[in-house]
Order: structure tokens, then C-alpha cells, then sequence
């Protein structure tokens, strides 16, 4: 029972990881119609960029401004790579964001080394919080809050904000909103920064969790796009869903047979498409 | 070495993309034979260039797959991003056969080539209940699963090491003895199951079937109009390309008596799929180009650098940003003009 408990737990905070993954996947998909195939490498980048600056200014400053250097660094790339591919074939996005992952990766490998790096958390939050259940520490509670609060800040935004407004309108409608006079370039631009943003703390949050490998990302990536599908592309809180349930399943899996844990979120997948195609919050015929 | 066989084939191109009248004058068939006649010479140009006999077979495989790849992705328009499951497969199933089974190579081919197309065309069906972006995160993730599966039965496959302990054995031919182990004997090997390939796609393009396909990519909406089962059609195209992606796969356990989990993951379907894109995504011949140079770059490239990674993934950027339509219909375009 208390390894079922652990295991559940344990899928809850790798569900996290997901579905922080997926909601800024999600978001760029939504408004920028792309697939980030190089959303694993920015996540994995947030997390060495975390490690490097930990030293300086400690893992609290790093916890902050690593994910708003990735998401600048995602600017950057919507800006140079991304842009010229609006309005074209899928097959275009996918392709570029693939090469742009395989250089980004090579790269952390270059400066960070290929073998992993060990990430300290303040000793503030590795201490477990209980003595039964010894794998609640800190770290992984803080975890589950801080990943609920970004997501809780993210809707927020959406739906309080008048940039967030107008995400939400392009989403629905991006002819129209440009039509109105904004500026769709520089909102597409915003929404990639702050998906890319939402991968910088994922990898952060992960480094302290998985530790640090140029590969990390790419090994989240596709749950990501499993909690996408299983949620229902075009929702967001679908998005986040997908990734906690698959998570969770996981967890669950491990407990009884181990060996299938990967493989059963895409035996969940495949019965979501099955059942009910757009996934269980989708909209229907969206992105096709 | 690819200059020359560029420049002639360009026009073949052209004349093969099934839009055109099937007219089959002589001039349009010299490009065809040209490619033939090179291919069957490999292994005695190759050497001289600095190659070695296995590259070339290395190019067939990846370029059979790609031009299956093709059928789906160029000419129907369904954007397959996990078709390695099926290639892995293949080469899975032909290993395992060769291994606990049976010491017959063709046996073992047919073996890994039913194996890989049936999952395509089981799981075919799940991926074209969606259309576009959709289909591609689908393709993946259903590739993806085959890949945890071949990483995680250890007991079987072998694991994260890959399946070894198996190798291709001669074959016998009525008395005559095709002693595979010699590269060369091995090198036409590949290329007859090329040639079977090619005549396969060539086939279902110039039948009202690959029409079909043609008219899907080029208009959907009106076809399903007209009362065609779009999504019948998809799967059918995915389903002969998983059993060319099959067949390949197997070839490839043979090249390398080996087969490794990185056959079936998502980064070698995105190999296959800029393969397409490098040679022209809508050309006959354009897989087979592509497969030419992104082979040739990678053994080059990671036999020069450990950074070679940065230099596929700037091919991948650079050939999107300025060459979406590839060697082939590059060149289509300037003599279509």
C-alpha cells in the first residue's frame, strides 16, 4: 500500500513535469500552430542554465531567472526561425524545430558535458515532511505548489489580461484579431516566449528532480505530446489533465509491473482515440 | 558523385510526377535509366570516390523507406512522423527470426516485412481518424510505443543494446550460392528488394489508386464531397508504406546484423521524413536523392566532428528555410519556368 502510495505520488510529480510540458506546447500550438519539437531541448536548457547560475545567485535567483532567460532565448528563435514559417505546411515546423533540437542538444553537450550533473536543492527542501511516508520531502511538495501556481498564473493571465485576452481571441479567430488592428506578429511572439518560458521551470523544477542530462527534455517530450492528445489539443486545462492522468497511470503501473510503465500512457492514447478522439477536453476538428 | 546523377534526373522528375500524361517518350525514360545504371555500378564507381560498398547499401535502405515514406507524406499528404516504428519492426522481426528461429534469410525478410507492415496497417487506422498537425503527434506517439516496447522486453529484444546474435546467412538459389556475407553479393541483394520497392510505388502512382492519393493531398474537402472514405484511402497508403518501411528495416538488421531501439525512435522517422523533403517530397526520384545526401553527409560529417549533430540539425534548418521543396523539385521549378 505504501508503495502504491509512494508510486502515485511519484507519477503525480513526473505528471507535473508533463503537464508543464504540455500547457506551454499546448499554448504554442494553439496561437503559434506549431509543434515544438524543441520544447524537450529548451526545458533541458533551463535546467543547465539553473545550474550554472545557482552558484551565483543561489537556487532561488536561478529558480527565477533561469526560465525568463529561456524564454528570452525563445524570442530569439521565434523571431529568427520560427517566423518564416507561419501560414505554411505543418510538415515546415516540425522539421525546423527537430534540427533546431538536435543543434541545441549538441550544444549543451558541448559546454555542459555529456555525462549528467548532479542539481543540490537548499537543504530547506529535501527534508521529508513525514516519517511514514518518507518520500514526501519538501522538494516534491513544493513541486506540486509551485507547478499548480504557475499553471493557476498562466489562466490567470489568459483570462484577466488583455494580452491574454487576445491569445484567447487568436486562437478562436487570428484573421479576425488582426483584422482589428493588433499586432498578431508580436502576440504570436509573446505566446512562444511564455510557452517556452513554461519549459525553462519545468527543466529547472526536473534538474532538482532527475538530475541534469543534454537528453532530459527529449525523454519528456513525448508524455508531453501523449498528454496532449489524451487531453484534447486546443485546451489547455485538457493539456494539464492529460499529463497529471498519464503520470499518475504511470506511477501506478510501476508499482504492479514495472516494465510496462512507459508504455502504458500509449495504450491510454490509443483508447482515447478510439474513444473519443479529440481527446477528453478537445474541441473538435481543430488544427486540421 | 552526386552532381551527375542530379542534374539528369531532374527531369525525371518531372516526367515521373504522376500529374503529368503517363506519355512515355524515350527522353523521359533516359533519366530512369541513367539512375539504374548507376545504382547497378556501385560498387565499382563507389570505391574510387572514397566510398565504401556498404554506404551504397546504407543509401538504398534509406531510400526505399523514404520513397514508401513518400507515398504516404509527398504524394497523399498524411505527415507520418513515427514511421521508424515500422522500419524498426522490420528489422526486429528479421533479427528475432534469424536468431531463434530459422537460418533462412528470405524467410526471415518475409517475416519482418509482415510483422512491421501489419502494425502499420492495425494502427493505421487510429492515426487517420485525425488530419494534419494531429496525425503527426498521433504517428509519434503510436511509433514511440513500439520503441518503450523494444527497450523495455529485455528478455527478448535485448533491451537498450539492441538485438544481437544473429547474422545473414547465403542463400541458396537452386545450387546457385548468393554468399550475402560479401558486401557486394549483398549490396544487389538490397538493390533487387530497391528495385521491387521502386516498381511497387511507381505502380500504385500510375494506377487511379495513387490518383486518388494525389487528389487527397491536393483537395480534401472536395473529395469527401464527392463520397470517397478519405480516411480508407490514408490507411491504405500507410499501410504500403509501413510494409516498404518493413522491408527496408529488415535489410537494415541484415547490413548490420544488428538491430537497435534507436531503428523504431521518433528521431530516425524525422530522418526519414527530411530525407524526403532534401531530395523533393514531390518527386519519384526525390527520396532516393535525399537519401543519398543525408547518408553520405552524416558518415562524412560524424567521421569529422563530434558535433555532428549541429551540422544535420542545420541541413534539417537551412533545407526548410530554403529548399521546402528539395533537390529534385528545385530544379522542377527552374524547368518548369
Amino acid at each position: 500500500m505504501e508503495l502504491l502510495l509512494f508510486n502515485i505520488f511519484n507519477g503525480l510529480i513526473i505528471g507535473m513535469f508533463y503537464a508543464l510540458m504540455a500547457l506551454g506546447l499546448s499554448l504554442i500550438l494553439g496561437l503559434n500552430g506549431i509543434i515544438n519539437f524543441s520544447h524537450g531541448a529548451f526545458l533541458a536548457l533551463g535546467g543547465y542554465i539553473a545550474y550554472s547560475l545557482t552558484p551565483v545567485i543561489g537556487f532561488w535567483g536561478a529558480l527565477i531567472v533561469s526560465p525568463f532567460a529561456v524564454g528570452l532565448i525563445g524570442l530569439l528563435a521565434e523571431r529568427v526561425l520560427i517566423r518564416p514559417l507561419y501560414g505554411r505546411d505543418p510538415l515546415f515546423s516540425l522539421l525546423l524545430t527537430f534540427g533546431l533540437a538536435m543543434i541545441m542538444q549538441d550544444l549543451i553537450r558541448t559546454f555542459w558535458g555529456a555525462t549528467g550533473l548532479p542539481f543540490t536543492i537548499p537543504d530547506t527542501l529535501s527534508h521529508p515532511l513525514s516519517q511514514v511516508y518518507f518520500f514526501v520531502t519538501g522538494y516534491r511538495v513544493f513541486l506540486v505548489v509551485l507547478s499548480l501556481f504557475a499553471t493557476a498564473s498562466l489562466f490567470a493571465l489568459l483570462r484577466f489580461t488583455r494580452v491574454g485576452v487576445r491569445i484567447r481571441a487568436g486562437n478562436a479567430d487570428l484573421e479576425t484579431v488582426s483584422a482589428l488592428g493588433i499586432n498578431i506578429y508580436r502576440l504570436r511572439a509573446i505566446n512562444f516566449a511564455v510557452g517556452i518560458l513554461f519549459a525553462g521551470l519545468a527543466g529547472v523544477l526536473a534538474a532538482g528532480r532527475l538530475g541534469l542530462t543534454p537528453t532530459m527534455g527529449a525523454s519528456l517530450l513525448m508524455p508531453s505530446f501523449v498528454a496532449i492528445i489524451v487531453g484534447g489539443v486546443g485546451s489547455l486545462l485538457g493539456s494539464m489533465l492529460g499529463g497529471i492522468i498519464i503520470g499518475v497511470a504511470a506511477g501506478i503501473v510501476t508499482t504492479y509491473y514495472p516494465a510496462a510503465s512507459d508504455v502504458v500512457i500509449y495504450l491510454i492514447m490509443a483508447v482515447v482515440l478510439v474513444v473519443r478522439p479529440r481527446g477528453l477536453l478537445g474541441q473538435e476538428g481543430l488544427l486540421e | 558523385m552526386s552532381a551527375s546523377p542530379v542534374d539528369k534526373t531532374a527531369s525525371a522528375g518531372q516526367d515521373s510526377a504522376p500529374a503529368a500524361p503517363p506519355a512515355r517518350r524515350i527522353p523521359a525514360l533516359l533519366p530512369a535509366i541513367v539512375i539504374w545504371l548507376l545504382l547497378l555500378s556501385v560498387p565499382f564507381w563507389l570505391p574510387l570516390l572514397g566510398g565504401y560498398t556498404e554506404l551504397g547499401t546504407r543509401v538504398l535502405i534509406f531510400g526505399l523507406v523514404a520513397m514508401g515514406l513518400n507515398l504516404l507524406l509527398g504524394f497523399t499528404g498524411g505527415l507520418s512522423f513515427g514511421h521508424a516504428a515500422y522500419f524498426g519492426l522490420g528489422a526486429y522481426g528479421t533479427g528475432l527470426m534469424l536468431k531463434f528461429v530459422t537460418h533462412s534469410t528470405p524467410l526471415a525478410i518475409l517475416v519482418g516485412v509482415i510483422v512491421g507492415g501489419l502494425a502499420a496497417t492495425v494502427f493505421g487506422p487510429l492515426t487517420v481518424r485525425r488530419r494534419g498537425i494531429y496525425f503527426a503527434m498521433i504517428t509519434i506517439a503510436i511509433g514511440q510505443m513500439f520503441y518503450f516496447v523494444s527497450v523495455r522486453w529485455n528478455s527478448l529484444t535485448g533491451g537498450e543494446d539492441g538485438l544481437t546474435g544473429f547474422s545473414r546467412t547465403d542463400v541458396d538459389l537452386g545450387g546457385w550460392i548468393l554468399h550475402l556475407q560479401h558486401p557486394m553479393v549483398f549490396y544487389y541483394f538490397t538493390l533487387f528488394f530497391f528495385a521491387i520497392g521502386c516498381a511497387v510505388v511507381w505502380s500504385v502512382l500510375h494506377s487511379p489508386l495513387g490518383h486518388t492519393f494525389i487528389a487527397i493531398r491536393e483537395n480534401q474537402k472536395r473529395l469527401r464531397f464527392l463520397g470517397l472514405p478519405i480516411g480508407v484511402y490514408i490507411w491504405i497508403a500507410f499501410a504500403i508504406s509501413g510494409f516498404i518501411a518493413a522491408l527496408a528495416g529488415s535489410l537494415y538488421a541484415l547490413l548490420n546484423n544488428f538491430a537497435s531501439p534507436e531503428d523504431l525512435n521518433w528521431v530516425l522517422s524525422g530522418v526519414f521524413v527530411i530525407i524526403c523533403v532534401l531530395g523533393g517530397m514531390r518527386t519519384f526520384w526525390g527520396p532516393l536523392m535525399g537519401a543519398v545526401i543525408y547518408v553520405v553527409a552524416q558518415d562524412y560529417l560524424s567521421s569529422i566532428t563530434v558535433n555532428w549533430m549541429s551540422f544535420i540539425g542545420a541541413i534539417f534548418i537551412l533545407a526548410v528555410l530554403f529548399f521546402p521543396w528539395g533537390l529534385l523539385g528545385f530544379f522542377q521549378g527552374r524547368f518548369q519556368k
